[in-house]
């Protein structure tokens, strides 16, 4: 079964990830490893292909400097909260499933959106709805739903800020309306 | 001197993480809280550990080979968390009296009644009689699944 191809500047942003892994592996970024590194990058990339990626054609390197930032506060401050919760409340913690519907309905900002919310605010993916884009969460420690409420605002806020940095143009456009709405 | 403060206080820092990652393995009560402790501190420890290499390396040659270590840490450790949560979720593997809210479990009854209805309410059933008791006396496939009484 042969496939429709795929245009050279979608597998671009691939190529170009393959050969730096290439690079780092060889722990060498001279010429030479990086041609052969893009040659089987390339080769890679038409032999064994995956379900294209679709990217969103935006990328900005200005919101992503200050999220990598707040991602880093974030990890420190959710594994100091395990740790703690480990200590103190151990077996007597309480949890819940909270449903999350984002904003954005592209597969890519959703699966970006569950990556980093496994990290930072505590929660754990169980299951996602593609048709709403809904995340099912399991989340440590929420015994209100108040709590719950609290979760769900700091999953709309990191949601927020990967639209911010690669979202598409109509999330963006939605975001900017949302905000100031308020 | 300084450096070697420093990559002490990293490799602490990062030992601690384990530690806190193996706390909660044991002290949390089920499977869906100890995958917390399985992520968190861990993809912590890693980049704690992965700088404290890098400090005492002093070269900028390892840091790429660092830097992917852990871009690969942060990829897969989700996605593992997601894969056992789910799976433990479906077949039952929590305990339901620890959960102060699900907006999860009318979903999942619904799409399972829908796909095969009486297949699917005997499995749940049998799963749900064995995750509740391990001496499994109401392992019956007549029994009604006990957590589906009060919705």
């Amino acid at each position: 079964m042969s496939r429709q191809r795929i245009p050279l500047i979608t597998e671009l942003p691939l190529v170009i990830w393959l050969v730096l892994v290439w690079g780092a592996l060889w722990q060498d970024f001279s010429a030479g490893t990086l041609v052969f590194g893009a040659i089987i990058a390339y080769v890679v990339v038409n032999v064994f292909y995956l379900p294209p990626v679709e990217l969103t054609g935006r990328f900005n390197i200005l919101w992503l400097i200050p999220f990598i930032g707040r991602f880093l506060v974030k990890l420190v401050a959710a594994s100091a909260e395990v740790f703690w919760l480990a200590l103190t409340r151990g077996p007597r913690l309480r949890n819940a499933v909270v449903a999350v519907e984002l904003r954005s309905h592209s597969d890519f900002l959703v699966t970006a959106t569950g990556h980093a919310i496994s990290l930072i605010p505590g929660s754990l993916v169980l299951e996602v709805d593609r048709s709403t884009s809904t995340l099912y969460l399991h989340c440590l420690n929420v015994t209100s739903s108040e709590d719950a409420e609290v979760v769900r605002r700091d999953v709309l806020a990191t949601e927020a800020w990967l639209v911010r940095i690669m979202g598409t143009r109509a999330d963006l456009a939605s975001l900017r309306a949302e905000e100031a709405r308020r | 001197m300084v450096q070697d403060v420093i990559v002490s206080v990293l490799l602490i820092g990062g030992a601690l993480m384990s530690l806190a990652a193996g706390i909660g393995l044991t002290r949390f009560p089920d499977l869906l809280s100890r995958m917390h402790a399985a992520t968190k501190p861990q993809v912590l420890g890693l980049l704690l550990f992965l700088l404290a290499l890098a400090v005492e390396n002093g070269s900028w040659v390892l840091v790429p080979i660092l830097v992917l270590c852990w871009i690969f840490q942060l990829l897969t450790s989700p996605v593992s968390a997601h894969m056992v949560g789910r799976a433990g979720y479906r077949t039952r593997h929590l305990q339901r009296e620890l959960l102060t809210l699900d907006e999860l479990d009318d979903i999942v009854a619904k799409a399972a009644d829908e796909v095969d209805g009486r297949a699917a309410g005997d499995d749940r059933a049998r799963t749900a009689g064995t995750a509740g008791s391990p001496a499994g006396q109401d392992d019956s496939p007549t029994a009604g699944p006990p957590d589906r009484s009060e919705a």
